[in-house]
């Protein structure tokens, strides 16, 4: 773990030496010099500060806030038109603002575009320095090496050029990028910690443009399908359809796939009963020009992969088939009816059945409507309506009313196949009440006045998927792991620069200091230092002193202010006790 | 009933009374931090407020020397290092800690800690007979989750302490919060032990849960540093102007304790920035997955806003600790927004927004 928090780029008396430790762009507050030229430059200054992308990076969390409180569009038009029609002054002016469709509306799209234009205007020049310091050498030692956050010093019997070498050496098998400048030898390593900052800001902009290229290009759409029935990917055969901007029907892939039979087991007993633990659709496909058929399964978290689409499993429920008769004892439907689960537990199912075709026993036409409910396994009457104790078909029962007259669906105007449409359409009675019949599997609702019947034949199971075409994925995986990567490295590494210097002292005896700099302080830059030191010492052994004793070690050089009492300040000297850096 | 369903219920009865028993514990573990803190006090609270304002504490040098690879055969003696804090910075020591520096407050603190080791083993006892319980992970409802994450907390704070980082001023806080949030858990989130809808069913759930579950524990160790830097800040800078108003004597001798708001504010950045890459990590692994289970990587499903306001947040902060003038109280109190932000999404959104991620349960 690194720790960098005060960067020392602006330390008086170092000189030379803490410059170009980071590429991060200098603050500039000073006003522009006029003209227009002096503006734009201003600006974009400005543009592409840290400040201006504090600033940016703070509105647009602040900017995504609204959009997971109002009711969005894309998520729930429903729930839109609900808030619409409860806030009468919220709702046109929220309508306004954009609130019901953020993540698209011109604000925060402006937000996030100034973002990336400062984050371009940013790496641009912050990469070319980073070439240039690739390029040049670390900065030679600062005069005085003790105005240095990590220090040390001995003297030793070696020569200094013995000294200055080894150093080199030393730091050369760390690592470190060396060279000598008159006494001393000057050194940096980290430049990686620059690289993946660079790495991690310039993946961001592929993750946008990869966003950008899937919002666009993409297609999605719903389908529910009974078991035995089957799907080819052309546009009229959705239920429901959205696309990008971009995306040209045309580009559909040509493929399609029948939904064999659908398997849903649940826990029998125990505290989980009725939980589910296997949804699967088996799914016979064919995929391109050739049609050759291929077996597979869908399941909830592996959706199928036919020629850069995907088929996801969404949801399933229950669908009674049913045979209807009309007045004159013709058959005028046959088939399954999907039902939808309006308790998504044990699935107490609701739905309707609509048949356009019917006559009355004289001929006249009589078109039928059926609403009813469904329970995969009956477990009585509550108040009212039958419920279902469990998912699974053990106990099937099907209760319908009935209603004639006109179902509407002959205007031509779309209409939904899950709701009866019943303006202008007469309930059956019977003594006065809604008629209305719970059968079990084979038995038969016979309808007043000789009107007909419907007839209860067995239950199928169905699937919904969405079928999804959704360019640029890969592109965003890239992106999110380069980003990864780059973050980490700008995160861990430090870039630290350290300097040798051996000469001469006033009585002839080798001076060795050793100093170190990080951009920002961090508990292991003395650590590193004093291992450097501790290296050195074969090949510049400390001096002994004319008693014959080693100095522990000499006192850092004598610089005023910097000479207070090293040693034992407030008892916080160990560096691995505690999070002081 | 068949028998692998009554063991399993049997399992989840136990996992429940570890639970208790744990909080049981950690309820004695915070009365003996309070101990601490009230012993602690009663002595020594002059020294070292002395020491902050003395001369002495204007010292800008510290020495440390590196322990690596002492010992041996050839006993080389190795230059100290000396080292400087940037220019600026107040250069006022760590106080010395809940204990205030007597033995008895110390023993307190020690007996805490001891007591919060004990009260998480069966914490986490807990935690993994949940899981087997329901034969998965443990992370299917937010009563789950509750108790993962203070395990986690507790566990990261643990091992903090045993790789010797000062960290025991966390204790009190820590224990505090981690009561209250198994309160909760226990009688607000509890869920009886549930099976996973399939749509859980992922190795992903484990990989992006327990990476969130992780980064948040670590997080709120940042957010409850952050805080205490804010107070000691405020008390430091009250003492740096003797003519100014001074701090209250509770104040006093509460901050005068906690380490120097320099080492606070970093171990505060350290924290944040190593999880931040996790955090950043849980994201895309939460965005793999919803491309497997949902047909896209991103929907602006209110869970993943607030994950991603709470990166950006993060982000908002780190870029804050790198721009001039943004240093310090301010980019702390981007760090407090950012966590809110976190428990929002764990919390609020959970309970007040409906959206995908909502069929996990409550
Ligand atoms: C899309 C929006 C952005 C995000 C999410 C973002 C995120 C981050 C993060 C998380 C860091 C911390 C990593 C580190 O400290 O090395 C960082 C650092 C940095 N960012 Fe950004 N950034 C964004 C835009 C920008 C822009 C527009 C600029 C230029 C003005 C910029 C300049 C920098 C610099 C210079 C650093 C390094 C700071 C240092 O040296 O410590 N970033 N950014």
């Amino acid at each position: 773990m690194t720790a960098k928090t005060d960067t020392r780029e602006n330390e008086p008396d170092l000189g030379a030496a803490g410059s170009q430790l980071s590429t991060a762009p200098k603050e500039e507050l000073s006003l522009p010099s006029l003209g227009p030229i002096g503006w734009a430059r201003w600006f974009w200054r400005q543009l592409t500060s840290m400040r201006v992308a504090l600033i940016l990076l703070f509105l647009l969390s602040l900017g995504a806030v609204p959009g997971s409180l109002i009711p969005q569009t894309s998520i729930n038009p429903v729930k839109v038109d609900e808030f619409k029609k409860q806030h009468d002054i919220l709702g046109p002016l929220y309508d306004k603002l954009g609130m019901f469709h953020v993540y698209s509306s011109v604000w925060f799209s402006a937000i996030y575009l100034l973002l990336f234009i400062s984050l371009i205007g940013c790496i641009i020049p912050r990469t070319w320095q980073f070439v240039g310091q690739l390029r040049s050498r670390p900065p030679g030692a600062p005069r005085r090496l003790t105005r240095l956050p990590a220090y040390a010093t001995w003297r030793t019997t070696a020569e200094p050029e013995q000294v200055l070498e080894a150093a080199r050496r030393t730091l050369k098998k760390r690592r470190f990028r060396t060279h000598v400048v008159g006494s001393a030898v000057a050194s940096e390593k980290g430049y990686l910690r620059e690289a993946g900052n660079l790495l991690f800001h310039i993946a961001l902009i592929v993750m946008l443009v990869a966003f950008a290229v899937g919002q666009l290009w993409k297609s999605e759409g719903g389908k529910l399908i009974a078991e035995g029935d089957g799907f080819s990917n052309s546009l009229t055969q959705f239920d429901d359809f959205k696309s990008g901007s971009f995306f040209d029907t045309d580009d559909l892939a040509p493929f399609g796939f029948q939904l064999d039979k659908f398997v849903a087991t649940y826990e029998r007993s125990g505290p989980q009963t009725g939980t589910p633990r296997v949804f699967r659709a088996d799914v016979t496909y064919f995929s391109g020009a050739d049609g050759k058929e291929h077996k597979t399964s869908i399941k909830v978290n592996e959706p199928l992969d036919i020629g850069g689409d995907r088929v996801y499993l969404l949801s399933h429920g229950y669908a009674p088939e049913v045979t209807v008769k009309d007045g004159t004892g013709k058959v005028v439907y046959e088939g399954a009816v999907p039902f939808l689960p309006q308790d998504q537990k044990n699935f107490t199912s609701s739905g309707v059945v609509k048949v356009p075709g019917a006559k009355t026993k004289d001929g006249k036409k009589n078109q039928l409507g059926f609403q009813g409910f469904f329970v995969p396994t009956f477990g009585g009457k509550g108040s009212g309506s039958m419920f279902s104790v469990f998912p699974a078909l053990d106990n099937p029962r099907l209760t319908l009313t009935a209603y004639h007259g006109d179902l509407g669906v002959d205007s031509g105007l779309p209409q939904n196949v899950y709701q009866l449409e019943t303006k202008n359409l007469k309930q059956y009675k019977k003594d006065g009440a809604p008629f209305a019949q719970m059968m079990e599997q084979g038995q038969t609702m016979k309808l007043p006045n000789g009107d007909g019947s419907i007839r209860f034949d067995g239950v199928k199971q169905w699937a919904s998927f969405t079928i999804s075409h959704q360019p640029g994925n890969e592109l965003a995986l890239g992106g999110a792991v380069a980003a990864l990567l780059g973050l980490a490295a700008s995160l861990f590494i430090q870039r630290r620069r350290v300097w040798v210097r051996a000469e001469p002292g006033p009585d002839g005896v080798t001076v060795v200091e050793i100093a170190g700099l990080g951009r920002s302080e961090s508990p292991k830059l003395p650590e590193e230092l004093a291992d450097l030191a501790y290296a050195l010492q074969p090949d510049a052994p400390q001096a002994v002193d004319e008693d014959g004793e080693k100095p522990a070690s000499t006192s850092p050089a004598p610089d005023s202010e910097d000479s207070a009492e090293p040693s034992d300040s407030a008892g916080n000297a160990d560096p691995s006790e505690g999070a002081r850096a | 009933m068949n028998l692998a369903a009554a063991a399993n219920e049997n399992l989840a009865n136990t996992s429940n009374t570890l639970i208790y028993s744990a909080m049981a514990i950690y309820t004695l573990a915070f009365l003996a931090h309070m101990a601490e803190w009230v012993f602690g006090s009663r002595s020594k609270v002059g020294r070292t407020a002395a020491a902050l304002t003395g001369e002495k504490a204007a010292a800008p040098a510290v020495t440390v020397r590196s322990t690596a690879q002492a010992g041996g055969t050839a006993v080389l003696d190795r230059p100290k290092v000396v080292t400087r804090s940037a220019a600026g910075s107040r250069d006022v020591p760590d106080g010395v800690g809940a204990h205030g520096g007597t033995e008895k407050g110390d023993l307190y603190g020690r007996i805490a800690v001891s007591l919060t080791t004990l009260a998480w083993l069966i914490h986490v006892g807990g935690v993994v007979t949940r899981a087997l319980s329901v034969e998965r992970a443990p992370w299917g409802n937010m009563y789950e989750f509750s108790t993962t994450f203070a395990a986690v907390a507790v566990a990261v704070y643990l091992v903090l302490l045993m790789t010797k980082k000062n960290v025991r001023w966390l204790g009190l806080p820590l224990v505090t919060t981690v009561l209250l949030d198994l309160g909760l858990a226990v009688s607000v989130l509890y869920t009886a032990s549930d099976q996973l809808v399939p749509a859980l069913h992922s190795y992903w759930l484990w990989i992006h849960v327990s990476c969130a579950i992780i980064s948040g524990a670590v997080l709120y160790m940042g957010a409850v540093a952050t805080l205490l830097y804010l107070f000691r800040d405020r008390y430091e800078a009250k003492l740096a102007d003797p003519a100014g108003k001074q701090p209250g004597a509770f104040a006093k001798s509460v901050l005068e304790r906690l380490p120097a708001a320099a080492t606070l504010d970093k171990f505060a950045y350290r924290i944040n920035a190593t999880v931040f890459p996790l955090w950043t990590f849980t994201i895309i692994a939460g965005a793999i997955w919803a491309e497997a289970a949902w047909g896209r990587y991103w929907g602006w499903d209110p869970k993943e806003v607030w994950s991603f306001i709470t990166w950006v947040a993060y982000a908002c902060y780190l870029h804050a600790r790198a721009t001039a003038g943004w240093k310090g109280r301010k980019a702390a109190y981007l760090a407090l927004i950012a966590f809110a932000c976190y428990l929002f999404n764990y919390y609020g959104v959970n309970i007040f927004v409906t959206g995908l991620h909502s069929y996990a349960g409550v």
